[in-house]
């Protein structure tokens, strides 16, 4: 029983980290049907700036807003310089840019900064909790925590505010929302700039647990890719079930059946779901009218 | 003829402004990892050879005659190194190469040695490159299988028996655990239950809740490399495991114990080398002189601690000047082979090196010294 309690809170705090991820696709996702795939880069410009200012002698809770400011800078740097130029370019391309993206910030990290591992201390300390013979880390209630903030946040800035709902309509249809008096280019400025910032914030709060190099964004920007297909791509009630279910999948299979499955597992898992269900669990059915 | 003429004195006049000298000189190529994924292995090996060919030049070279360096960034690509290492046999016509940073670049490197007949020093891990023994290959870095049985007679010696094993499927950690299942057995070792993680994972709890709800489990092994063995180190402690946890020597550095953490870290054992324990070897300890040398010189030169690594290049280099200065003729490649293959007790940074016709190694046990890590930092134990 213990042992089920261990792999479930092992498939939590890795959950919320892929949930993290891909809570950030969801915003650029939902106003241009680009899947960014430099979001895994923003998560390690997060831990890395955090890192390093933290080290040159800044608090952690200051380097860590710096990080996600200046992270969020660059996702709007991002769009100016690569994403605007090549607009009315379809969506396959402008995916291909972001990879594209996605290398240059991991060549220019190891310039900028170094090729080595570094991590922070976690915020609230190393004791384990101890919960009826199996144990959780403080971090990971962070990061379990922050997954369920940006969640709630993103939730009602979907669906409550006008910002919001512009930017879906911009998603939607471009030219009917230029019509109907939406800045379009703004969305979009504002949409890179919010989805580096929510990266940079999943990269300070895991980093802690993951550890941060140059190089950690690309595995984690395919585990959060995952983890929002299954839940629904663009939908932060999928990116978030989504993410916390690939954890908990591969926690049980390396628990349960063997560690070298693990992966397996849970790829075969969101194969079978996206055939029954080739929106994701969550994703609204996507209806072209000609 | 005018033309074969100026392409010589050309090549004359950048040699000289290379080794700052146009005496008689020695080539030697040299093809390392300095950037791409292998740049933590090939960078300090590339600048722990600029700095000893400065310093040996300077110091008057080998019997007078200066040390011509080419060096090449192989980027960790196999066939850049290949091309890199034909080009030194053929155009820089070097008569010694040392290099390789992973096994695959060595590999590459490996082949073109053999058919032209260059001394060639390689600095990756792998037992394969040494075994079967090739004519002109030889290699500084202890294997992977040294390690295993380090760790096993370490083992045996606390009476342990029955261990768990949790390694990275990474090259290093695959490659690793496969020697050590090898070798389990000639030491007694039962391996009772052996878990894999991705080496980017971010949680070990599940393997390790296995290897401690097996029974009779009385210590864990982690081969693996890069962060997998912190995360390890981490999770081991936050499920209080009370028996003792064994890392390899491919986490062998000061950075690990600050990304496990010094207090999940605590008791901790592994194989490291002499330059680890830099300063705390003692006086009279054999290499004593030469950890402290190199680690000093390389200190004050690029403001960096030494690593491993770059012990690895610092040894091949010993190893290739020795031999060309008791080969006495520093043109004949098939000379200096054989003055390396009879080196006997070179001391070096990894261990005290003796080659002989069936053991290109040259390293025994001894080169690895069993680590504890305590208060943070790291203690000898035998």
């Amino acid at each position: 029983m213990d042992a089920l309690l261990q792999f479930l809170f092992s498939g939590l705090t890795v959950g919320a980290v892929y949930a993290l991820v891909a809570l950030g696709f969801t915003i650029i996702y939902n106003a241009s049907d680009v899947v960014n795939f430099a979001q895994g880069e923003f998560v390690m410009l997060g831990g890395m700036i955090t890192v390093f200012a933290f080290e040159a002698g800044l608090p952690l809770p200051l380097a860590a807003l710096l990080a996600i400011l200046v992270t969020s800078a660059i996702g709007v740097a991002l769009n100016k310089l690569a994403i605007e130029p090549a607009r009315g370019a379809p969506v396959v391309s402008l995916i291909i840019i972001t990879i594209g993206a996605s290398i240059v910030i991991r060549g220019a990290t190891q310039l900028v900064f170094d090729k080595q591992l570094h991590r922070f201390p976690s915020f609230s300390g190393d004791d384990p909790i101890h919960v009826l013979g199996a144990t959780i880390l403080p971090q990971s209630l962070w990061v379990i925590g922050g997954a369920l903030a940006v969640f709630v946040g993103l939730w009602i800035f979907f669906t409550r505010t006008l910002t919001g709902k512009a930017v879906l309509a911009t998603a939607n249809n471009r030219v009917a929302a230029q019509l109907v008096g939406i800045n379009t280019g703004w969305v979009m400025t504002l949409s890179f700039g919010l989805s580096a910032a929510i990266g940079a914030f999943a990269g300070v709060l895991v980093t802690p647990i993951t550890l941060v190099g140059y190089d950690v964004g690309v595995a984690l920007a395919l585990k959060g890719f995952a983890a929002a297909m299954l839940g629904g791509m663009g939908n932060p009630k999928g990116a978030l079930l989504g993410g916390l279910l690939l954890g908990c999948f591969e926690a049980l299979t390396a628990g349960y059946l063997s560690s070298q499955y693990k992966e397996a597992v849970a790829f075969i898992v969101i194969l079978g779901v996206l055939f029954v269900m080739p929106q994701g669990l969550f994703g609204s059915k996507s209806t072209e009218r000609v | 003829m005018m033309s074969k003429t100026t392409t010589a004195l050309a090549t004359f006049a950048a040699l000289g402004v290379l080794a700052g000298a146009a005496h008689a000189e020695i080539r030697l190529g040299v093809s390392v990892s300095a950037t791409g994924p292998a740049a933590f292995l090939g960078d300090p090996e590339a600048k722990t050879i600029e700095m000893l060919v400065e310093q040996l030049n300077e110091e008057g070279g080998i019997n007078g005659e200066e040390i011509a360096l080419t060096l090449y960034d192989d980027g960790g690509d196999p066939n850049k190194a290949r091309t890199f290492a034909t080009r030194l046999v053929e155009d820089d016509e070097v008569v010694a190469i040392i290099g390789g940073s992973t096994t695959g670049t060595t590999m590459s490197i490996l082949s073109v040695a053999e058919d032209e007949g260059i001394p060639f020093i390689s600095l990756a891990g792998a037992i394969s490159i040494i075994d079967p023994v090739r004519e002109f290959v030889f290699k500084t870095p202890h294997t992977d299988r040294m390690a295993c049985e380090k760790i096993f007679t370490d083992m045996q010696a606390q009476g342990i028996t029955k261990i768990g094993m949790i390694s990275g499927t990474d090259g290093f950690g695959a490659s690793m655990q496969a020697q050590c299942k090898e070798v389990a057995g000639e030491h007694g070792i039962e391996i009772l239950a052996d878990e894999t993680y991705g080496p980017q994972d971010a949680d070990m709890t599940p393997q390790l809740t296995r290897i401690r709800n097996t029974d009779g489990v009385q210590a864990v092994l982690n081969p693996g490399f890069g962060q997998g063995p912190a995360i390890v180190t981490r999770n081991v402690a936050q499920l209080g495991f009370e028996i003792p946890l064994y890392q390899s020597h491919g986490v062998a550095s000061d950075a690990f114990i600050e990304l496990a953490g010094a207090d999940a870290a605590e008791g901790l054992r592994l194989p490291g080398t002499a330059l680890l324990i830099a300063d705390k070897l003692a006086e009279d300890d054999a290499q004593y002189d030469v950890v402290t040398t190199y680690t000093e010189a390389y200190k004050a030169r690029y403001d960096q601690d030494v690593s491993t690594f770059g012990g690895y290049a610092h040894d091949a280099f010993a190893l290739i000047v020795d031999a060309i200065t008791r080969a006495g003729d520093s043109e004949d490649p098939q000379a200096i082979r054989d003055a390396l293959e009879a080196t006997d007790g070179l001391v070096g940074t990894t261990g005290t090196y003796s080659f002989s016709p069936e053991d290109h190694l040259g390293l025994d046990l001894s080169a690895f010294r069993m680590l504890e890590i305590k208060d943070g930092d790291w203690l000898a134990v035998d």
